[in-house]
């Protein structure tokens, strides 16, 4: 097969420019070497269009974070909009001088950045973006994906204490127990659509949600995102850098490029729990005329991203930073008992419905009771509140019905 | 020499060298590290051996969890990283015995016990075993068959040590109310 650039670009539109390529180089290469060439130029494509797209998300991140919170964001670098103002940024970090502050563990100090930013673009390799573009469809998916976030805690760690710096080390303590902690509940509630799909593969993750994953088990997906949230280390999270206590947590002590390194492996991650969340719960590039058109895949699997990051963001700019033992106490006491549970449940139900049930009956029977789960939980929580609350009263002296302290405890204190 | 071959060196002397930076450095928290590498080259085995669930496993439990703790142990007793005192201690001929005969027996049960010609090396057959390995290892840990009692043994162990652990670090209710 000789080239051909309007069958090139025909391959490109229907997403199998790689099968084009391999048929056009059958003859002047060795398999081998044209196996590797594709295998160099998938991986540059997908780093590369993670490290320009993070410009972008920063710059989307800080203009709607602004316009939520009543204010205007960048509008000066790059016309009305700031358009040009991340890009500004970047210039600027490249080309500050790196300071290794003295005592510092050095191979620590400088393996940290490299790892975690690694370890955040090494997790893409298992995402399909569109039904045959996935740099690797391993059978064990989800479970690669959880083993390299793991990783990136060790990079924390590394930069904590080879920053020597207390500040920092307090950010890496705190990293490890939250991180630590918030893998757990994320790990149960993926086991959710894992059970449903039975696969940890994403692409039949993907294929397997004739109706979204979000309407069969919303549960699973609330907990998977909040657990995400805290993974990533943002707001209400972001204890680990907690600006106001910390100053910066583990990363207090670089400077210029590492110090970028830090914020571009924290966007790149934020943006792939929206793709992880869109992937498993919101049916990855699933939509109408995928089968005809590939590229539409493609399409709705970014608008879906986006989207979700949009949502982070929400979060981020609305909520206040959390302390870290409600942070801790939220988790073991809620969250985790709340996902044990769920995967009980749903797997219970999913044996016990006849295999030959309507996709969408059997979707509402899995919401009901995953609904029903959640608000019994809440509504657990209120009452063992209400509990702690009438009881602090009872010690200060005012004996009351557990039911009506609320409102006259209010007005006893507004008194004194 | 296969490229594999050559993966397979490489991965060895990462692992092999860690594993002496490990009992030899005399900065501890620099030897968790290396043991971090270590744990991570014995993941490269598994990912060239196929084994992709062990090689991923490996990564979660070693490097994500064991080794965060142990760093985390170093960092909370910080006169243990300033350590000047050789870590070696008066035993290096029965370490270096036990060595050589554990090396001895795994040499030994390699070459001789295992079974080589009951499975012929074709690319193919192996290839489907191993795409359905995490199928078949779900199955043998529940099936009454195979291993689903050690499995439970395993969970009730790992159950009393979280119970225990807590009631120890709890703390003591006072006698005198």
């Amino acid at each position: 097969m000789t080239f051909n650039i309007l069958e090139f670009l025909q391959s490109i539109v229907s997403l199998e420019v790689f099968d084009y390529l391999r048929d056009v180089w059958a003859g002047d290469m060795p398999a081998w070497l044209i196996e590797v060439i594709l295998d160099v130029v998938g991986i540059l494509s997908v780093s590369t269009f993670m490290l320009l797209v993070v410009l972008y998300l920063i710059w989307i991140e800080r203009k709607v974070a602004a316009r939520i919170q009543d204010r205007i964001g960048p509008n000066r670098v790059g016309g009305r909009f700031g358009l040009l103002q991340t890009v500004a940024d970047a210039l600027k970090l490249l080309t500050k001088e790196h300071i290794t502050p003295a005592g510092a563990d050095k191979v620590a100090f400088n393996l940290a950045p490299l790892i975690i930013v690694v370890a955040a673009l090494l997790v893409w390799a298992v995402i399909p973006f569109a039904p045959g573009v996935i740099g690797t469809d391993l059978n064990i998916g989800v479970f690669y994906i959880l083993a390299i976030t793991s990783v990136s805690i060790v990079s924390l760690l590394l930069a904590g204490w080879g920053s020597n710096n207390k500040y920092a080390l307090l950010g890496a303590f705190r990293a490890v127990a939250q991180l630590v902690s918030y893998e757990i509940p994320m790990v149960l509630a993926l086991l959710v659509p894992i059970i449903l799909a039975s696969s940890m593969s994403m692409q039949t993750i993907v294929e397997s949600q004739s109706v979204w994953n979000i309407i069969v088990v919303p549960t699973s997906a609330l907990i998977f995102l909040t657990a995400a949230m805290a993974e990533m280390g943002r707001a209400p999270f972001d204890l680990i850098e907690a600006e106001s206590e910390i100053i910066a947590g583990f990363h207090v002590e670089y400077s210029g490029m590492k110090f970028a390194m830090f914020m571009l492996a924290e966007f790149i991650s934020a943006f792939f729990m929206a793709a992880l969340f869109v992937t498993i719960y919101l049916g990855g590039w699933r939509g109408p005329g995928v089968a005809e058109f590939p590229l539409l895949g493609l399409l709705y699997f970014f608008i879906k991203t986006f989207a979700m990051f949009m949502v982070i963001v929400w979060v981020r700019a609305t909520f206040p930073r959390v302390r870290i033992d409600q942070l801790l106490d939220f988790n073991w006491k809620f969250l985790v008992p709340l996902s044990l549970v769920l995967v009980l449940t749903v797997a219970i139900v999913e044996k016990a419905l006849p295999v030959d049930l309507n996709v969408w009956v059997r979707a509402l029977i899995h919401a009901a009771v995953n609904l029903l789960l959640l608000f019994g939980a809440l509504e657990l929580v209120r009452r063992y509140a209400r509990k702690l609350r009438s009881v602090k009263l009872d010690e200060a002296g005012t004996p009351r019905d557990a039911a009506e302290t609320h409102r006259p405890a209010a007005t006893a204190q507004a008194t004194d | 020499m296969t490229g594999q071959q050559i993966v397979f060196i490489i991965i060895s002397v990462l692992t092999l060298g860690a594993a002496i930076q490990v009992v030899t450095d005399r900065n501890l928290f620099r030897a968790a590290i290396a043991l971090m590498a270590s744990f991570l080259g014995v993941a490269g085995f598994y990912a060239l051996l196929e084994a992709g669930f062990l090689a991923a496993a490996q990564l979660l439990v070693y490097i994500g969890a064991i080794s965060i703790l142990v760093i985390f142990a170093i960092m909370m007793t910080r006169r243990l990283m300033q350590t000047t005192e050789s870590p070696f201690n008066s035993q290096p001929w029965w370490g270096l015995g036990a060595a050589v005969l554990l090396f001895a027996l795994l040499a030994f049960v390699i070459i001789d016990r295992w079974p080589t010609a009951q499975y012929p090396d074709t690319p193919q057959v192996a290839g489907e075993t191993l795409r359905a390995n995490v199928t078949v290892l779900g199955q043998y840990l529940v099936s009454p068959d195979f291993y689903v009692l050690p499995f439970e043994v395993a969970s009730v162990l790992l159950l009393a040590a979280l119970v225990g652990a807590i009631f120890i670090a709890k703390p003591q209710r006072e006698e005198s109310e």
